[in-house]
């Protein structure tokens, strides 16, 4: 019986010559991730159970990105703690205030990852690995713990959904749309417990950064998984970013899926999620009058250099309007220095907008643009849940880098 | 394990089980004062030793933190009940020794403030105001070994 994209992998890993969907294997890792907010919960587990040292100090990423540099005494602890076990471990990838990004934009920038590696991270959108070929997934820190020192961790096998994309990208449409629609199509749960596979001449016309999006949300629609087949694309981006020799998989002919969904990326608009969930999709023609507080642009979803420029294109020459905060936030240090040789940070700031240091920040409502009672935030990240970014009555919109500028310009959701 | 229904909806998320805002600990009692709080401000101050959840889908969508099952054990949740899971959260409830069950049938039919006996070993779960049981496919071997021992890492 053919396999999945995904099954493939996790079988190479579990040392098995075939896995099938439901069957609960322990598979060997190539990389094990924590941040800030998870690894001290991780760190005590280890502790709690008598278990010292890593299973190899060169395969655990410790990124402290979430609530650093750090918003308060408590999560400066919390860093000091990540620190502390990292030094006394001789952890390899330890990246504090200076060298951090956000972790999902940074593994990758520092050639972590690569394709055909088996990931867990103790964070949700670790699943933005699969954009390189990679079966990455998010999980807790008790898993995290017993990943670090173990180098294994226990997997049910997916079944998937093949995601067919068509065609090319209409001017302005960038992968958070794709994802954003797909969402919109399947609901938060519509890919529960199951892989996300994309696949047809539409990936073509899809680059790295897209890539990274739309696996980057593919937890919002419930996956453990999204993927691509790593392809020229992949290939261009791991030269020179890593030595590792990588890995290519591709789904058997006779793959099993549980459904397919076809995407005429042609067809595409500009699409936004309304409050409280990444389902509540719209396109923007259909977004109606909805004036604006604050705009972020950022995030692991949307914080990498394509996104940016894509971000300065429209506030070239244009300004914030008035009674709109408008924060930027390159997700790595590479990125923002990448910004800033190209003037992007300049036209930012000429346009009224702030460039932040990288953080996950206002994303999960840490610091750096939290929003008060009844004001709405059109942002580039990933969730739109109740208080996710501030007061409970607050209400965030879900959209493209592009979408997000126009927005900031118009002081109203919107395109120019 | 008998006890009384706190009741949710679809989608429970780990942005209301246990805001960010209060991630910056990691202890379980500190975290458990806040839990539930952006969807049910006095679920702290009510919830009693033994109570149950019960919600509808995909409960525990959104980021993997630990800390919303370490809240919702802290907290004196016995069990929590739902017609699905979130993977992550259904992956953290076992990994942390916190009792969870997937039964569309009991969610759909419980009310706020029922009392629901459940007993783990045998898949059973029993609303004692409609005097009607529900049958729960048991876990495959492998997670009932985490379960019995406590957790991943006991």
């Amino acid at each position: 019986m053919g396999m999945t994209l995904s099954q493939k992998i996790l079988a190479d890993k579990a040392g098995l010559p075939q896995v099938s969907a439901g069957q609960l294997i322990t598979a060997k890792l190539d990389l094990v991730l924590g941040n800030d907010i998870t690894s001290p919960v991780a760190i005590d587990e280890l502790e709690k159970a008598g278990k010292t040292g890593v299973f190899d100090k060169s395969k655990v990423a410790l990124v402290m990105d979430h609530f650093a540099p750090n918003k308060d005494i408590k999560s400066a602890q919390q860093c000091k703690k990540c620190r502390t076990f990292a030094y006394g471990n001789g952890i390899e990838h330890f990246y504090d205030v200076g060298e951090m990004g956000i972790e999902h934009a940074l593994l990758p920038e520092k050639g972590l990852i690569s394709a055909g590696d088996l990931i867990i991270g103790a964070d949700s959108h670790t699943c933005t690995y699969g954009a390189l070929g990679a079966f990455a997934t998010g999980v807790g820190s008790t898993d995290m713990a017993y990943g670090m020192h173990s180098g294994t961790a226990w997997f049910k096998v997916p079944s998937a959904i093949r995601v067919v994309l068509r065609g090319k990208k209409a001017p302005n449409i960038c992968g958070k749309d794709v994802i954003l629609h797909l969402i919109g199509r399947i609901g938060v749960c519509g890919a529960l417990y199951k892989s996300l596979e994309f696949t047809g001449d539409g990936c073509r016309d899809l680059d790295i950064d897209d890539r990274f999006t739309i696996c980057n949300m593919a937890i919002e629609a419930g996956a453990k998984n999204g993927i691509f087949a790593a392809d020229e694309v992949t290939a261009a981006y791991l030269r020179g970013r890593t030595t590792r020799r990588g890995k290519t998989y591709v789904a058997d002919d006779d793959a099993i899926y549980d459904s397919e969904v076809e995407i005429d990326l042609s067809t595409l608009k500009p699409t936004v999620a309304f409050p409280h969930l990444p389902e509540n999709t719209r396109t923007i023609d259909q977004a109606g009058n909805i004036p604006i507080d604050q705009v972020v642009i950022g995030s692991c979803t949307n914080g990498h250099i394509s996104d940016l420029r894509a971000a300065a294109a429209v506030f070239n020459g244009r300004h914030v309007a008035k009674g709109v905060r408008a924060i930027i936030i390159p997700a790595t240090n590479e990125i923002y220095l990448q910004a800033i040789r190209e003037g992007l940070v300049q036209t930012f700031i000429q346009a009224g907008a702030v460039v932040s240091t990288p953080t996950c920040g206002p994303c999960l409502g840490g610091y750096m643009g939290i929003l008060a009672e009844n004001e709405r935030c059109v942002a580039t990240t990933n969730r739109n849940f109740v208080g996710r970014m501030g007061h409970t009555t607050s209400e965030i919109y879900l959209a493209s880098p592009y979408v997000a500028a126009c927005s900031a310009v118009l002081g109203k959701l919107g395109c120019l | 394990m008998t006890g009384i229904v706190h009741l949710y909806g679809d989608n429970v998320d780990t942005d209301v089980i246990i805001p960010a805002r209060y991630l910056n600990s990691s202890k379980a009692d500190e975290l458990a004062a806040h839990c539930m709080e952006d969807i049910d401000k006095d679920f702290a101050a009510r919830v009693r030793k033994g109570d149950m959840i019960v919600a509808g889908e995909n409960f525990g969508c959104g980021s993997s933190r630990e800390h919303a099952p370490l809240a919702v054990k802290a907290s004196g949740v016995a069990c929590v009940i739902a017609k699905s899971f979130a993977r992550i959260f259904f992956r953290n409830a076992i990994n942390i020794g916190l009792p969870i069950l997937e039964c569309p049938d009991a969610a759909t039919d419980a009310l706020n403030g029922d009392r629901l006996t459940v007993d783990l070993e045998q898949g059973k779960i029993v609303n004692t105001r409609l005097q009607k049981e529900y049958g729960v496919p048991p876990f495959p071997a492998e997670i009932r070994a985490i379960i019995a021992r406590g957790g991943l890492l006991r």
